[in-house]
């Protein structure tokens, strides 16, 4: 299962780093998105990949029995995923503003600000 | 009296209530400018009330909702940590103030002052966190603030700024929340006083390529060689409000965090990390000084001036002895009031003269000396001259240098500062000594209340340059305590974990 886990996140970054390297606006947003889904993947296979038993305490004991998955990478990723949502609409909003504005979805006629 | 657990959560809190007031008088502009400044003055009494506190009595921490350490959400303060509050305070206050006047009715109508105020929370919030994901999530709230009032008015310049401002920044975050997963999958702990005790028994080669991932997310923050690209490209665009408190603080968040995980967590192989850091420091500032040398557009010259500056902090955090991180500490608090007063004065400048490009501006010096005068306070104090504040700085880190017999950094930095001298130098005869080509002459704006709220601000930043300069002596000392605390991880450590301060059993 790791070494699913570890082809799945690196195919990610590589598939994100691959679309920000290209030119149009609209790719690097997917690229950015592919980063975060990457990092979340990455946070998920970090909490050790157990099957079926949740972290609870059954009754009588004061731990839950091992092995359990570790709730903590969930929540985590939750709150990751939360804002990167938020950071990616923004980014989304963005780039329809500048086309509007700029008139060109490719980054390389964006030089305005560096003359 | 308030109790410390409470005042700690004060510079979240002042500036997050502030915020939602000023969206509640959304449709009432004038309320809302007095809310936001209101706010901004709280926020500095609880910044000055709270170094108060943390000066006589140590560092303290906070476990929200009783939920101890290392399982519940810590708030932390140092005197590095209240050192930079308060700043940020004085910073907020003033660009706050500056920016009744700087901000159009347009961009206060979108909702600039709720934004602000967010901005704000987000940097205190930074500062204060004590656990590596509580700090990722105050570095969001900061950014996302951040993004919406770099693009505030949605003029062609500022978007395609924050298009690449925008893509660099989430880049380090995702980078960040990497680095921040790992973490816990080798420590178990997110915790920083946790992990500064569980990194000590992990393998040194991974915590070494743990420490260059968050450098990587922690130096496109703080624009360090060679990460810095985004600074100089958007930086320039906003209204001058936006890019001067952009300009003093959000860089500073990123090098703040650098020296807090180098000298809390990642200490294991100093050999190797400050060694790195030591080369970065060197190159970010050479870079960001020979980009400014080449420029001719006022605010970009002082972004790329940023960049440079932050190469000097690094190199007192790479130094590593007391005397160079209270260098380092002192660069910070000087580099902050005078880069935003630097950014101030040349919105002024572009008000009275109707332009940032140094071959349309000329004349100042005679027309208005006011201001010619308070830019030379700043550059000069920018550039290292005694008595300003700069000069403190780069001699406690140049004698710091010099302790340690690293001659090679010492001398690129007195290169540096005499480069950083020539650029001032450019923008002095051509902004303030050279007279102004006559097809760009124009009046100046009427006399209203705009020149007071505009220059009060540049004025009181003046004088806090100077008092730094006569006063060095006091702030060299509070920088050596906060230096002291710094390397002493076991302090930070004892004060989180050791005592239960507040909240239930």
């Amino acid at each position: 299962m790791e070494i699913i886990m570890a082809i799945i996140v690196g195919s990610l970054y590589a598939a994100g780093v691959y679309m920000i390297r290209r030119r149009s606006l609209v790719k690097l947003i997917i690229g950015l998105a592919l980063l975060g889904h990457a990092s979340n993947m990455l946070i998920f296979s970090m909490g050790e990949l157990v099957r079926g038993n949740p972290p609870l305490i059954p009754e009588g004991f004061t731990a839950p029995i091992a092995p359990f998955a570790d709730p903590l990478p969930q929540a985590l990723i939750l709150t990751a995923i939360v804002i990167g949502f938020g950071a990616q609409a923004f980014a989304i909003v963005l780039i329809k503003r500048v086309y509007q504005r700029v008139g060109t979805d490719d980054m390389d006629q964006l030089i305005a600000t560096d003359k | 009296m308030i109790p410390i657990d409470f005042l700690l959560l004060l510079p979240i809190l002042v500036p997050f209530l502030t915020g939602i007031f000023a969206v509640l008088s959304w449709h009432q502009r004038q309320l809302q400018r007095v809310v936001s400044l209101i706010g901004s003055i709280l926020l500095l009494g609880v910044a000055v009330l709270l170094f108060g506190q943390i000066y006589r009595f140590g560092p303290q921490a906070v476990q929200i909702g009783g939920w101890d350490a290392p399982f519940g959400i810590t708030i932390y303060a140092d005197l590095l940590t209240v050192i930079m509050l308060m700043l940020a305070a004085l910073m907020g206050l003033v660009v706050g103030l500056y920016s009744l006047a700087n901000i159009d009715e347009g961009r206060q109508r979108l909702g600039f002052y709720p934004l602000y105020q967010i901005l704000l929370m987000g940097v205190c919030g930074s500062f204060l966190a004590g656990d590596i994901f509580n700090l990722y999530v105050w570095f969001e709230v900061m950014l996302i603030a951040s993004f919406v009032l770099l693009a505030l008015g949605s003029e062609k310049r500022q978007l395609e700024g924050a298009i690449k401002y925008v893509t660099l920044n989430l880049m380090a975050s995702a980078v960040f929340l990497a680095a921040a997963g790992i973490l816990y999958g080798v420590a178990g702990s997110l915790n920083m006083a946790d992990l500064a005790l569980r990194l000590q028994n992990a393998p040194v080669g991974v915590v070494t390529t743990l420490s260059m991932m968050f450098l990587v997310a922690f130096g496109i923050k703080a624009a360090l060689f060679p990460l810095f690209s985004w600074l100089p490209s958007a930086y320039h665009t906003p209204p001058t409000a936006v890019s001067a408190i952009f300009a003093g603080l959000l860089t500073k968040v990123g090098v703040y965090a650098i020296i807090r995980v180098f000298t809390l967590m990642f200490v294991q192989d100093q050999m190797y990390t400050h060694t790195i850091l030591l080369v970065l420091a060197a190159l970010t500032m050479v870079t960001g000084v020979l980009g400014a040398a080449s420029q001719n557009h006022y605010r970009r010259i002082l972004s790329f001036h940023i960049t440079s500056q932050i190469g000097y902090m690094v190199m007192g955090l790479a130094l590593f002895t007391p005397l160079a991180l209270a260098g380092a500490i002192f660069y910070i608090i000087h580099h902050i009031i005078v880069k935003t007063n630097l950014f101030l004065i040349s919105g002024i400048t572009e008000w009275v003269s109707g332009s940032y490009e140094l071959k349309k501006l000329g004349g100042l010096y005679v027309r208005l000396p006011l201001l010619a005068g308070l830019f030379l306070i700043s550059a000069f104090s920018l550039a290292g001259i005694p008595p300003l504040s700069g000069f403190w700085a780069k001699f406690t880190l140049i004698k710091a240098g010099l302790e340690v017999h690293s001659y090679f950094i010492v001398a690129v930095a007195l290169g540096v500062s005499l480069l950083t001298l020539y650029s001032m130098t450019k923008i002095w005869t051509q902004a303030y000594w050279k007279k102004q080509p006559e097809e760009w002459e124009r009046p100046f704006p009427p006399r209203d209340s705009g020149w007071v709220i505009r220059f009060a601000p540049v004025m009181l930043l003046a004088a806090c340059t100077v008092a730094i300069g006569l006063g060095a002596e006091f702030v060299l000392s509070v920088s050596m305590q906060a230096a002291e605390q710094l390397l002493n991880p076991s302090l930070y450590v004892e004060t989180v974990l050791g005592t239960i301060v507040g909240g239930l059993p």
